[in-house]
């Protein structure tokens, strides 16, 4: 499996496209980033003990924060390095050759998934590393420990994140034999996720308990709570739900909880085990939609026919 | 022990039957040719001896393992080339293979020599570093060639070698398998529609008709099996008008064409006596050969049934 891992590994990092998106995330991020660190400037008040953590989270001017960036934007890149993962292999009649060395067919797609994901959390850690660089380079100071430790997590779970839409493009690739359809299966499914999962669960909240300015405490919580249920299942909604966690360690809770007790509060920051006690549903659910993604496309491909035509 | 043995072999899909009873045994240091129409099961054939398809019943032993059970073990002594073979363009030929050692686990500094032996043998060892982006057709069915000696396996399998190949390049690959079994001492199981072809360089034929094998053999036993007539094509010139007949009143003659200077007879006639017949018709006669029947007669044969 090492032999694959390393070659589609190398194939990632020498293909134009991956290139492309690289500079385009750098650019945006980068710029990000800066606008964010700018506003400090102009906003004393606004740097507190985590300002290392605000860099990635709050935005300035026209460009949103990294974090959104990264939440909206991130599933792109998964996608771009899994869309044509195995029909690829079938337009260039590459799969009879490969299979039919000593090789295990599931370890095709498992160095496939693992090299995929070490290119992504390659490039993640290099944007986080060069986000915190210049960090150092314009505060003049080093992040603390805690900061760190945050960011790290915070990387790891990025990772996760895009990793389910990695497995999701590999997934498709396996599903349709043309990667066109693939790549466009999954924009389609990023936009559900992205942009109408997130209209749905307005309108399914609002249908099923309706809300007024009258409407009591219950009846405001009850409609949150439905909306809570519906975007759950959009791992756009669990990554922003734990990375803002992680990176507001203020952050009492998520959905309810936080609306609840955003003015009732001290805002003192939460110790990162309590900040993990938060995130770690998103965390699971981010994980158990990775892993139902990657066993649904190796059920199938386990079972595909090999054909060279 | 015979290298490849099958009994009973069937492969069914859902709304197709694609090998039906099959029985195949091929010899150590055979050259095997597997011929039949496109549809008649070739390729199934192949995957199921490589093991990548379930066979549906029937046994089937390759170098004395199950390969769709012991897949590996049997993988790992099998070299392989798909019809219409692709490789990974953006990498050159010699990464391409040094990829495949990688996965057959030889490690890079013993690849090395094998892989330059292997292009050099297939002839590809000035264009080794080129990227396959580049290649004509007829290099990459050479640089599949070039991937199977790497392995240095003890059977070959080549699916349709030659289609789509030019003459020449048809020529040079025929070689290659030729001397893959006489320098290297590899069994070669190929399949193709090319009848002259799979003549020229195989020992035994087996010819496959919708998942059966309807005949097999050497050539001669084929052509005999099917009491294929010889065919002798005569050269003559001033022939008498009546001469034509005469050729065809000849014992043995089955039939007779003519067609300017050439006439060919299909039939057995006795020894000497279609030039006997040439020259008491005044015919100066100018060749005389005999035209063994080729596979394509053999073939066509089975499938104008």
């Amino acid at each position: 499996m090492s032999a694959i891992f390393w070659k589609e590994l190398a194939d990632h990092f020498g293909s134009k496209r991956f290139i492309i998106f690289f500079a385009l995330i750098l650019i945006v991020a980068g710029g990000a980033v800066y606008l964010a660190g700018t506003g400090f400037a102009e906003r004393p008040d606004a740097t507190g003990p985590f300002v290392y953590l605000q860099l990635f989270t709050s935005s300035n001017g026209g460009l949103p924060s990294f974090l959104t960036f990264l939440s909206f934007f991130g599933p792109l890149i998964g996608v771009l390095l899994g869309f044509d993962a195995i029909n690829g292999e079938f337009a260039r009649g590459t799969v009879s050759r490969v299979l039919a060395q000593p090789i295990w067919r599931d370890s095709w797609i498992n160095g496939k998934f693992l090299a995929g994901l070490a290119a992504l959390g390659i490039v993640l850690s290099g944007i986080i590393l060069i986000v915190v660089g210049l960090g150092i380079f314009a505060l003049g100071f080093p992040p603390s420990g805690s900061e760190l430790l945050r960011l790290l997590i915070f990387f790891a779970v990025g990772t996760v994140y895009l990793g389910f839409w990695l497995s999701l493009g590999i997934l498709f690739s396996i599903v349709f034999r043309h990667a066109a359809s693939s790549a466009l299966a999954s924009i389609a499914f990023w936009l559900v996720f992205t942009l109408l999962l997130f209209m749905a669960a307005d309108l399914i909240a609002n249908q099923v308990a309706p809300v007024s300015a009258s409407s009591t405490a219950a009846a405001w919580a009850k409609n949150e709570q439905i909306r809570e249920t519906v975007l759950r299942f959009s791992p756009v909604a669990l990554f922003e739900e734990a990375t803002s966690a992680l990176l507001l360690p203020s952050y009492r809770g998520l959905g309810m909880v936080e609306i609840l007790t955003r003015h009732q509060v001290p805002t003192n920051p939460l110790s990162i085990g309590q900040s993990m006690l938060i995130v770690w549903p998103q965390l699971v659910g981010l994980i158990g939609l990775t892993a139902v993604c990657f066993a649904i496309s190796y059920v199938i491909f386990m079972r595909r026919e090999i054909r060279s035509t | 022990m015979a290298v490849v043995e099958a009994i009973g072999l069937r492969k069914a899909y859902r709304d197709a039957v694609a090998v039906d009873g099959l029985d195949l045994s091929i010899e150590e240091r055979e050259i095997y040719g597997l011929l039949g129409p496109n549809g008649s099961g070739k390729t199934t054939t192949i995957l199921l001896l490589l093991g990548l398809t379930e066979p549906s019943s029937g046994t089937i032993r390759v170098l004395g393992r199950n390969p769709w059970r012991e897949g590996l073990a049997v993988k790992r002594q099998i070299g392989y080339l798909p019809e219409n073979v692709g490789f990974y363009d953006d990498l050159t030929a010699r990464e391409n293979l040094r990829f495949v050692a990688r996965l057959n686990r030889i490690p890079d500094r013993e690849s090395a020599p094998l892989i330059d032996d292997a292009l050099g043998s297939v002839g590809l060892g000035e264009v080794a570093d080129r990227p396959v982006r580049t290649y004509s057709r007829g290099m990459r069915q050479r640089l599949g060639i070039a991937e199977v000696l790497l392995k240095e396996p003890r059977l070959a399998i080549l699916d349709e070698p030659t289609s789509g190949i030019d003459p020449e390049g048809a020529t040079q690959i025929l070689d290659l398998i030729v001397r893959m079994r006489n320098d290297r001492g590899m069994t070669v199981l190929l399949s193709s529609h090319l009848l002259h072809q799979v003549q020229r360089v195989c020992d035994r034929v087996g010819i496959l008709h919708r998942g059966r094998l309807v005949a097999e053999g050497t050539l001669d036993q084929l052509s005999l099996s099917n009491d294929l007539e010889r065919a002798i094509e005569i050269r003559a010139r001033g022939l008498d008008p009546d001469g034509i007949e005469a050729i065809r009143a000849i014992e043995g003659v089955i039939d007779v064409e003519a067609r300017g200077d050439w006439i060919r007879v299909r039939g057995n006639p006795p020894d000497g006596a279609l030039a006997r017949a040439v020259v008491e018709s005044n015919g100066e006669l100018i060749e005389l050969r005999g035209a063994t029947a080729t596979l394509e007669d053999v073939y066509l044969r089975y499938f104008q049934e």
